[in-house]
């Protein structure tokens, strides 16, 4: 008996639930049309394509999604992933080490730099976006610098493209051989889901976004935990840079501008909120997942690509939009 | 009571904020197992004082000494750890996080690998709760907590660190008679373990309630520390204003000729109104009293178009009135002056200036949108004074003001605002006497002049002393309307007269 009594005022909005909910609702929408239009569209080939192109932006959105909840902002995540692949250029194929230490210096590289933003916004009281900004273009520099503008191979490093193109799946299940960037993308958004929900960093990063001052007066090392959620995005924004590269197979230093705002998207579809507080991983996930299918699906049906980049642009405002309306009506 | 020993002991300290010197050479001391309240205008720098003790603030000069010792208290942390804690004055919780999450933050127990245990930290919060006899599940998102509730979550925040010294600064603000008779359980037994207590309020009987010893602060400055039991509050009152303020009655106009301003008929929402009406006349005063959440500040939200209700009828100057926000109300001649200043009522990061002209600003632009700078200045100014808003001028940051200081930033809006109907919901919370009396003279001219004024408060005394009639609501209905010179007796009657038994 001992809920007896007890006054459980219901949260008027479970808000973020609502949203994932709106995200995936449109997401089988999406499929479902796209599905209808194009028989080419729903083929395991296709599907399996799509998740893989997922695969670097979702890591990307997942890491970034940390600091959008503490009420700040990365910008830097593109141009920071192209500098951390062309680190591991450096190790593997200049310095000729073994993959581990590759792999090493890309997440290490990462980190590092964001710590380096977490401790402008933090110590230095810079705004995120503007400490992020410079970071962004010194990243780009500093990569064109370090290869003299010209890619890195992998040839040297066997292997190095199953990083992200094998399939540790299909050698097991030859019929659905889901790319190893896809497996790598859902172990990140499971880390960084636990993490969230589970842990003490995960409870800072939303009670920072959810009332700073707050949480500084109950005497938490707020500026510390902001550097290590930097930090650690950082580090997630490296296992991106490890994705791109394997890919490509290269280190491309003239990359990265431009996927920061892809992921920026993806978040945002996914329901978190950029004045911090709120958010889920699993959000992100859906949103990723919605750009690259709309991607994918305007691209099977021949829309122009330039139409794709509008189409990309209103669903955005579409999603935020619905976000608006959905909070307005239950306040 | 026997004098324990002391606790805490500050001397000369010495604060300065730009254009203000908050704190002139201040002394305090606190002893064990006692409970001394600090007393002063809004802006006597209470609240300055207990952040240096608490470590928000340093202070410029001074020494603090705990146990005789005299230490440094760099940060919150430092002052926790010397077994300090503090409730402050304003709410410092985290909206999107539960209330055990709230609590334990900074101190979350922990499994491995950095997972938090949130089991225990919920039984904890629970038995926190037990002790408080709070019926709330832990787990509940303070987002969604009324403020009375909020302020509870901050007591057993504030318990959780089992503190020696507990420094509570205007704890009761936002709490009805019966948490403030457990909120005072709770002190006399802590007191009674020996830890020394911090009282700041406004509220005059609750001092002489509760406090052992009381220390009165003006301008920034200690004016004595008095013994409760042997002081009367006049003097205590005359130590603070450095004036006599006199015990006032309500005076009732006649006003059978007076045309009805606001009619409201049948106003239901759900289960929080439920078929409300009732009518106000221009130059009336009318007092909401009810206990919390009998749905007072829900008809004001209702009838100014915040949350609007699902059905009924509000009428204005006799004609139906459609209001479906806040807009159509403001441009009906309604104002409403929220109970929760920092989330509705103010514009933290901006001026005083800015913030009084908030709802005027049509009146002050020109064709082109420029805004009248100096008209504003003007109007800012003539408010400032009129309600002795306590600032540097009319360019600081409302956030720098004291807590008594922004409520009165609030009112000045809605009077600059000139509404036909005002609604005022918990007026005078965190005002010093002074004030308060001032505003009640205000509020009083403002009927006068022909004003319908609705007044939505928790403290009977103002209830009354403020009222032409009183209505009074009851889990969401509206159980009875009573002349003004009724007795708390029968307000309490039609305030706890549930329906059909359902208890
Ligand atoms: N951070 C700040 N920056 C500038 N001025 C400040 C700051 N904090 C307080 N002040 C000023 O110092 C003075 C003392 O403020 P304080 O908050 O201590 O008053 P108080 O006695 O607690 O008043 P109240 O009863 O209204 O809460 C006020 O004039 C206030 O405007
Ligand atoms: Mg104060």
């Amino acid at each position: 008996m001992t809920d007896i009594g007890i006054e459980r005022q219901e949260a008027r909005r479970s808000g973020s639930a609502q949203q994932k909910l709106l995200a995936f609702a449109s997401l089988i929408v999406l499929v479902a049309g796209f599905s209808l239009a194009s028989p080419r569209f729903f083929q395991i080939d296709n599907i399996l394509s799509i998740l893989q192109a997922t695969s670097v932006n979702g890591v990307l959105a997942v890491g970034v999604t940390m600091i959008i909840i503490t009420g700040g902002i990365d910008l830097s995540i593109g141009t920071m992933m192209t500098f951390t692949a062309v680190m591991t250029g450096v190790v593997l194929t200049w310095g000729g080490m073994p993959l581990p230490l590759g792999i090493l210096a890309a997440i290490g590289t990462g980190a590092a730099c964001g710590l380096i933003s977490g401790t402008l916004v933090a110590k230095a009281r810079i705004p995120p976006f503007i400490a992020t900004l410079g970071m962004m273009l010194v990243l780009k520099g500093l990569s064109l610098i370090v290869t003299g503008t010209k890619p890195i191979y992998f040839n040297g490093t066997e292997g190095y493209t199953l990083i992200s193109q094998g399939s540790v799946i299909g050698r097991m299940l030859p019929a659905f051989p889901v790319p190893n960037g896809v497996l790598i993308l859902f172990a990140v958004a499971g880390l960084v889901a636990w993490i969230l929900g589970r842990t003490v960093l995960g409870r800072y990063t939303f009670a920072l976004g959810s009332n700073e001052e707050a949480v500084r007066l109950s005497g938490v090392n707020t500026d510390r935990w902001k550097m290590a959620i930097y930090a650690l995005a950082g580090g997630i924004c490296g296992i991106a840079g490890l994705l791109i590269s394997s890919r490509l197979n290269s280190a491309q230093p003239a990359l990265g501008l431009g996927y920061e705002l892809e992921a920026i998207a993806a978040v945002v579809i996914g329901g978190t909120s950029l004045s911090g507080g709120r958010g889920t991983i699993l959000g992100t996930l859906i949103g990723a997942l919605i750009m690259s299918v709309l991607t994918n699906g305007l691209r099977v049906l021949s829309v122009a690509p330039e139409w794709q980049t509008v189409v990309t642009g209103v669903i955005i405002i579409v999603a935020v939009y619905a976000d608006q309306l959905r909070r307005r009506g239950s306040h | 009571m026997t004098a324990g020993r002391e606790l805490v002991r500050m001397q000369g300290i010495d604060k300065h904020f730009p254009g203000v010197h908050a704190l002139k050479s201040v002394g305090f001391e606190l002893r064990a197992g006692e409970v001394h309240a600090l007393m002063g205008e809004n802006g006597a720098g209470k609240s300055t004082l207990m952040k240096i003790l608490s470590g928000v603030y340093r202070p410029d000069g001074g020494r603090i000494l705990i146990d005789g010792a005299e230490v440094q208290i760099a940060d919150p942390r430092a002052s926790q750890a010397l077994g300090i804690g503090i409730i402050h004055q304003e709410l410092a919780l985290m909206r999107d996080l539960t209330a055990a999450q709230n609590i334990w933050i900074g101190r979350e127990p922990r499994l491995s690998l950095g997972r938090i245990d949130e089991a225990r930290q919920n039984a904890d919060t629970a038995a926190i709760f037990a002790r408080m006899n709070l019926r709330l599940d832990p787990r509940t998102p303070v987002a969604s907590l009324s403020i009375a509730r909020q302020q509870m979550i901050e007591i057993a925040k504030a318990l959780s660190y089992r503190p020696r010294v507990l420094i509570m600064d205007e704890p009761t603000a936002a709490l009805n008679d019966a948490e403030i008779a457990e909120l005072f359980s709770i002190i006399r037994q802590l007191r009674d373990e020996g830890v020394g207590i911090i009282y700041i309020s406004h509220k005059m009987d609750e001092i002489k309630r509760i406090s052992d010893r009381i220390t009165v602060m003006r301008d920034g400055a200690h004016v004595a520390t008095v013994d409760a039991a042997t002081t009367a509050i006049g003097s205590i009152i005359a130590m603070m204003v450095g004036r006599e303020i006199g015990d006032e009655q309500v005076v009732v106009p006649d006003l059978a000729q007076a045309p009805v301003a606001l009619e409201v008929r049948g106003l239901t929402r759900g289960t929080e109104l439920r078929d409300i009406s009732f009518s106000l006349k221009k130059g009336e005063i009318l007092g909401f009293a009810g206990l919390m959440g009998a749905g007072r500040t829900e008809l004001a939200r209702a009838i100014f178009g915040a949350e609007p209700a699902d059905g009924g009828e509000i009428l204005i100057h006799g004609r139906p009135a459609r209001i479906r926000s806040p807009h159509d109300a403001v441009r009906a001649g309604i104002g409403y002056l929220s109970e929760d200043r920092k989330h509705y009522g103010l514009a933290l990061g901006m001026d005083v200036r800015a913030n009084i002209a908030m709802a005027s600003l049509a009146r002050f632009t020109d064709r082109l949108g420029r805004l009248d700078e100096p008209g504003l200045r003007k109007v800012a100014r003539d408010h400032i004074a009129r309600l002795r808003i306590r600032t540097p001028g009319d360019r600081q940051e409302v956030r720098f003001l004291s807590g008594g200081n922004q409520q009165k930033v609030v009112i000045a809006k809605w009077l600059l605002r000139d509404c036909d109907i005002l609604i005022f919901d918990e007026p005078t919370r965190g005002i010093d006497v002074g004030a308060k009396a001032e505003i009640y003279h205000l509020l009083t001219d403002l009927a006068a002049a022909g004003k319908a004024i609705i007044v939505i408060s928790s403290e009977m005394p103002e209830v009354l002393r403020l009222s032409h009639r009183i209505a009074v609501m009851c889990e969401g209905r509206l159980t009875g309307i009573l002349p003004a010179a009724s007795s708390q007796q029968a307000i309490m009657e039609l305030a706890t007269e549930r329906q059909g038994g359902t208890a």
